[in-house]
């Protein structure tokens, strides 16, 4: 059974189409990128596996089961500019949201739930800074603080948008390492990626999107310069650098 | 002057509170959600409804008014999700449309109906505009104190969820919740809150009874619970105080002095409050003697 079965997916708004036909199929637990120009879809892509852009045709399956049977089963980190930082609620407050799912209607989180999030505060290093009005992280702190939230929902299957975006090289490499362990835990990760170079030495797996699957696979084998070119269409300094790194197998640092 | 209020400044007091109290708190969920001026459209877009209503009624029958108002309010809010969504026209002008045009056919039917005619009694409609809390009966603040209650226990009952859909309604809807239900029932809160008060604070004020206390309680706090609370307090404080000072003093309407009270609190906030206010922040920003 597919831990997740996008089966040929089309999403279309504002009169535009963001995903054409998508037909991706994940059977092994592992770290998968996605990565495709802007506008791609990559976002659009996520949204459609959670049930939050409407899908024109196509369907998709979690487990083998539609996504409202499985939801507890899925863990997810938006992108870090949907929310408004302002907010009154401190970090621990932001992490127990993650465990509301569990919890159900009307019901408080209790002493169990509060011990939890801040096992995985622990988990991010971010313990000492629960009290924290979240408006006074730096933005390396407040991606750790969606993914503790994530982690709190205790998922199989996690979906992240853009993790890496804007961090610092401590944040990436902490964030990296959390999402390894994940992997070796028996999970899947999902993470829309931006940054071509680190692709090959974060992720067993690869998905190229530019509205349409260009190309999905283990990385050695999909992550080519001719799917780069026709997921990028020419922007040569990108495909030279991600080539360069591709073909030398560099650890980036 | 005797100091105990006698029975009319009593239900004025309770009434001016409850109603200040209920603002308060719905208006931070309002304020967290970006849709005070919603809340402010609303209120503005009433006003031609208790005109028809009045006019279909034939006398001032309060329930009937506040149904007109709530009907005329809702076709208000949805003209403007009609702009917004057949044309290219943005939040702010569609709001900024309506509650005008909503507001000056208002008033043009006000002056239709103070038309002097004999044998007609004043309507008593022009308190609606800024508001009069003198005159307030008993009913009223029966009428008040449930509202009060529904939202409470509401916002207690679903604080975890409201909280969330306030926060991160894309995070809501994966784990989930229904999050336009939700959001509704948010909305039709604010909509009980703001047709509620009209007859006390006036089409005209209404939207600000559910921005400032919220705005100044920001200032105290960074937890949401401690600032639902000081908006509250702040509310009631500011309604019993604008309500019996209007009363007490008949030239002064009531929805002006209720807000003035509420200001008052915001200012002192603003200056006062630690870490946030304006004092604390110019205190931190000037550079001190540093030890050795």
């Amino acid at each position: 059974m597919p831990i997740l079965d996008v089966h040929d997916v089309t999403v279309a708004y504002h009169r535009k189409l963001a995903l054409w036909n998508v037909d991706w199929t994940l059977d092994e637990p592992q770290l998968v990128g996605v990565v495709g120009p802007n506008g791609a879809g990559k976002s659009t892509l996520i949204k459609a596996i959670l049930g939050l852009v409407p899908i024109v045709s196509g369907s998709v399956r979690i487990f083998g089961r539609p996504l409202r049977e499985e939801r507890l089963r899925v863990g997810y980190v938006p992108q870090r500019e949907s929310v408004d930082w302002d907010f009154p609620v401190n970090v621990l407050d932001v992490v127990l949201m993650g465990t509301y799912g569990r919890l159900g209607w009307f019901r408080r989180p209790g002493r169990a739930e509060k011990d939890w999030a801040l096992e995985c505060l622990d988990m991010v290093g971010l313990h000492d800074l629960q009290s924290r009005q979240i408006g006074q992280l730096s933005g390396g702190q407040q991606q750790r603080t969606f993914l503790a939230r994530a982690l709190a929902q205790q998922a199989d299957l996690y979906l992240m948008d853009e993790p890496f975006a804007s961090v610092d090289a401590a944040t990436e490499s902490a964030v990296l390492s959390i999402l390894r362990k994940l992997r070796d835990q028996g999970k899947t990760v999902v993470v829309v990626h931006h940054d071509l170079r680190t692709v090959p030495n974060y992720f067993d797996h690869v998905l190229l999107l530019n509205v349409r699957l260009i190309a999905s696979g283990p990385t050695a084998t999909a992550f080519t310069d001719s799917n780069l070119h026709k997921t990028f269409g020419g922007r040569l300094s990108i495909l030279e650098t991600a080539g360069e790194a591709f073909r030398a197998q560099e650890p980036t640092k | 002057m005797d100091l105990w209020p006698d029975y009319n400044t009593r239900i004025v007091l309770c009434g001016g509170g409850l109603l200040g109290l209920g603002a308060g708190i719905i208006g931070c969920f309002a304020l967290l959600k970006k849709r005070s001026l919603t809340g402010d459209a609303l209120a503005h877009a009433s006003l031609p409804g208790v005109c028809l209503a009045y006019l279909i009624i034939g006398e001032r029958s309060l329930p009937g008014l506040l149904f007109g108002a709530l009907v005329s309010g809702v076709v208000g809010i949805s003209v403007i999700a009609v702009l917004r969504r057949w044309t290219r026209i943005k939040e702010d002008a569609a709001i900024g449309i309506v509650l005008s045009v909503f507001y000056g056919l208002g008033v043009v039917l006000l002056s239709v109906i103070q038309k002097p005619h004999p044998g007609r009694q004043p309507s008593g409609l022009n308190s609606f505009i800024q508001g009069k809390a003198a005159g307030m009966l008993l009913e009223d603040v029966y009428l008040l104190a449930g509202l009060v209650l529904v939202a409470l226990v509401a916002v207690v009952a679903l604080y975890k969820e409201f909280r969330l859909v306030c926060f991160d309604q894309a995070f809501a809807q994966a784990q989930g919740w229904p999050t336009a239900r939700l959001d509704f029932s948010l909305m039709a809160l604010v909509v009980l809150v703001v047709v509620i008060g009209l007859p006390t604070v006036g089409v005209l004020l209404m939207a600000a009874l559910l921005i400032i206390p919220p705005v100044a309680a920001r200032f105290w706090t960074e937890r949401l619970g401690v600032m639902m609370f000081l908006a509250g307090l702040f509310g009631m404080a500011s309604g019993m105080i604008g309500a019996v000072g209007s009363a007490v003093v008949k030239e002064v309407p009531t929805g002006p002095a209720i807000i003035l009270a509420a200001v008052s609190f915001f200012v002192v906030s603003l200056v006062l409050a630690p870490r946030r206010g304006l004092l604390a922040r110019t205190w931190r920003a000037v550079p001190r003697e540093r030890p050795g």
